[in-house]
C-alpha cells in the first residue's frame, strides 16, 4: 500500500477541534433556546470560540501538506 | 478543467484520484509569472461587483426596485448584524466599507467554485486569502495602535485584574494569539474550506466517470457517486456563503477587540 501518512495525521489534528465545535454550537443552541433576545450577544462568543478551536485542525491540515514525504 | 487533466482517461491502470495539481491553471505564461485562471478570476469578480453595486444605486428609490433591494439587504447584513452589533454603535462606520468589500469579494470569488463558466473558487489558491488576511492584520494592528498608543496597545492585550505572576505567561499567550494565530486562520479557514471542498467535488465527478465507463456493475455505483456530487454542489453553496460571513465576522471581532475600551 502507498500513499502518505500525513492524511492520518489530519485526521487525528480533526478529531478534537470537531468535538470542540460541536459543544460550543450546543452550548449556543441552548443559550438561544432559552433567551431568543441574547442571541446577539451569544452570537460573536460562539464565533469566537469556533474560530480558535478550529485552530488546531486547520493546522493539521496545512502541516499535513507541509511535511509531505 | 477537461477530463484529462484530472487524470482518468479510463485506460487500463485504474483510476487516479485528483490532488492538489488540478488547481494549477496557467492561461498565458508559464512558470512563477505566469497569468492564471484565479487571477483572472478576481479581476472579473472585482469587475462584477463595481458594475453591480454602480447599477442598483445610481438612480436610488425610496421605494427599492429589485437591483436595489438585493444591494439593500447585503449592505444591511454587514452593517447592522455584522459591524454595529460586533464593534460597537460608537465607532463602527469608518469599517463598514473594508467589511462591505471584504464580504462581497469573497462570496463571488467563492460562489465561482459552483457557477458553471467559472468553476473555480479563486481562494483556492493560498496566495488570494492570505492577502486578505494580511489585510486585516495590518488594520486591526494600526487601529488598536492609534486608539491606546504604541505601548498601551501591547499593555490592553492582558485583561485587568490578574494576579501578578500570571501577567507574563498571559501577554505571551495573547501575543502568539494576536501576532500569529489569527492572522494564519483566518487566511488558511478559507483557504483551507474552498480547497477541500473543490477537491471533493473533482473526486466525486471524475470517480463517477471512471465508474461509468467500467464494465459490470460499476456504472450504477457511478450514478450514485453523480447524485452525490449533486449534493454536494448544494452543500459546497452554503459553506462558501459561510465562510465569507465568517471571514467578515471574524474581521469585525478582531477590530472590534483592537478599538475596545477595555480589554
Amino acid at each position: 500500500m502507498t500513499g502518505n501518512i500525513a492524511i492520518l495525521g489530519y485526521g487525528l489534528s480533526a478529531i478534537g477541534p470537531g468535538i470542540g465545535v460541536g459543544l460550543i454550537f450546543a452550548a449556543y443552541i441552548n443559550g438561544v433556546a432559552r433567551q431568543p433576545e441574547a442571541r446577539g450577544m451569544l452570537q460573536p462568543i460562539a464565533f469566537l470560540g469556533m474560530a480558535i478551536t478550529e485552530a488546531l485542525a486547520i493546522f493539521g491540515i496545512a502541516l499535513a501538506f507541509v511535511f509531505k514525504v | 478543467m477537461s477530463i484529462a487533466a484530472l487524470g482518468m482517461e479510463g485506460g487500463g491502470d485504474g483510476f487516479v484520484a485528483p490532488d492538489a495539481s488540478i488547481f494549477w491553471e496557467p492561461v498565458i505564461g508559464s512558470g512563477a509569472t505566469a497569468i492564471t485562471r484565479p487571477v483572472i478570476l478576481l479581476v472579473i469578480s472585482a469587475a462584477l461587483v463595481a458594475w453591480f453595486l454602480l447599477a442598483t444605486t445610481k438612480r436610488r428609490a425610496l421605494v427599492p426596485g429589485k437591483g436595489q433591494m438585493m444591494t439593500e439587504s447585503v449592505y444591511g447584513l454587514v452593517r447592522n448584524s455584522i459591524a454595529k452589533d460586533i464593534i460597537g454603535s460608537h465607532d463602527f462606520m469608518r469599517f463598514v466599507p473594508l467589511l462591505f468589500t471584504m464580504f462581497l469579494l469573497i462570496l463571488v470569488n467563492n460562489l465561482f467554485g459552483v457557477i458553471p463558466p467559472f468553476n473555480y473558487p479563486t481562494m483556492s489558491r493560498i496566495g488570494f486569502p492570505v492577502a486578505l488576511a494580511l489585510t486585516v492584520w495590518v488594520i486591526f494592528h494600526i487601529v488598536g495602535m492609534k486608539k491606546h498608543g504604541f505601548i498601551g496597545y501591547w499593555k490592553s492585550l492582558v485583561p485587568s485584574g490578574l494576579p501578578k505572576p500570571m501577567i507574563p505567561a498571559i501577554f505571551v499567550l495573547e501575543l502568539i494569539t494576536d501576532l500569529f494565530t489569527r492572522p494564519v486562520t483566518l487566511g488558511l479557514r478559507l483557504f483551507g474550506n474552498m480547497f477541500a471542498g473543490h477537491i471533493l467535488m473533482a473526486l466525486f465527478i471524475s470517480g463517477g466517470w471512471y465508474m461509468l465507463q467500467a464494465g459490470g456493475i460499476l456504472p450504477v455505483a457511478g450514478v450514485v457517486t453523480w447524485a452525490f456530487a449533486i449534493i454536494m454542489t448544494l452543500f459546497e453553496l452554503l459553506v462558501e456563503f459561510l465562510q465569507a460571513y465568517v471571514f467578515t465576522l471574524l474581521s469585525a471581532l478582531y477590530i472590534a477587540g483592537a478599538v475596545a475600551d477595555s480589554h
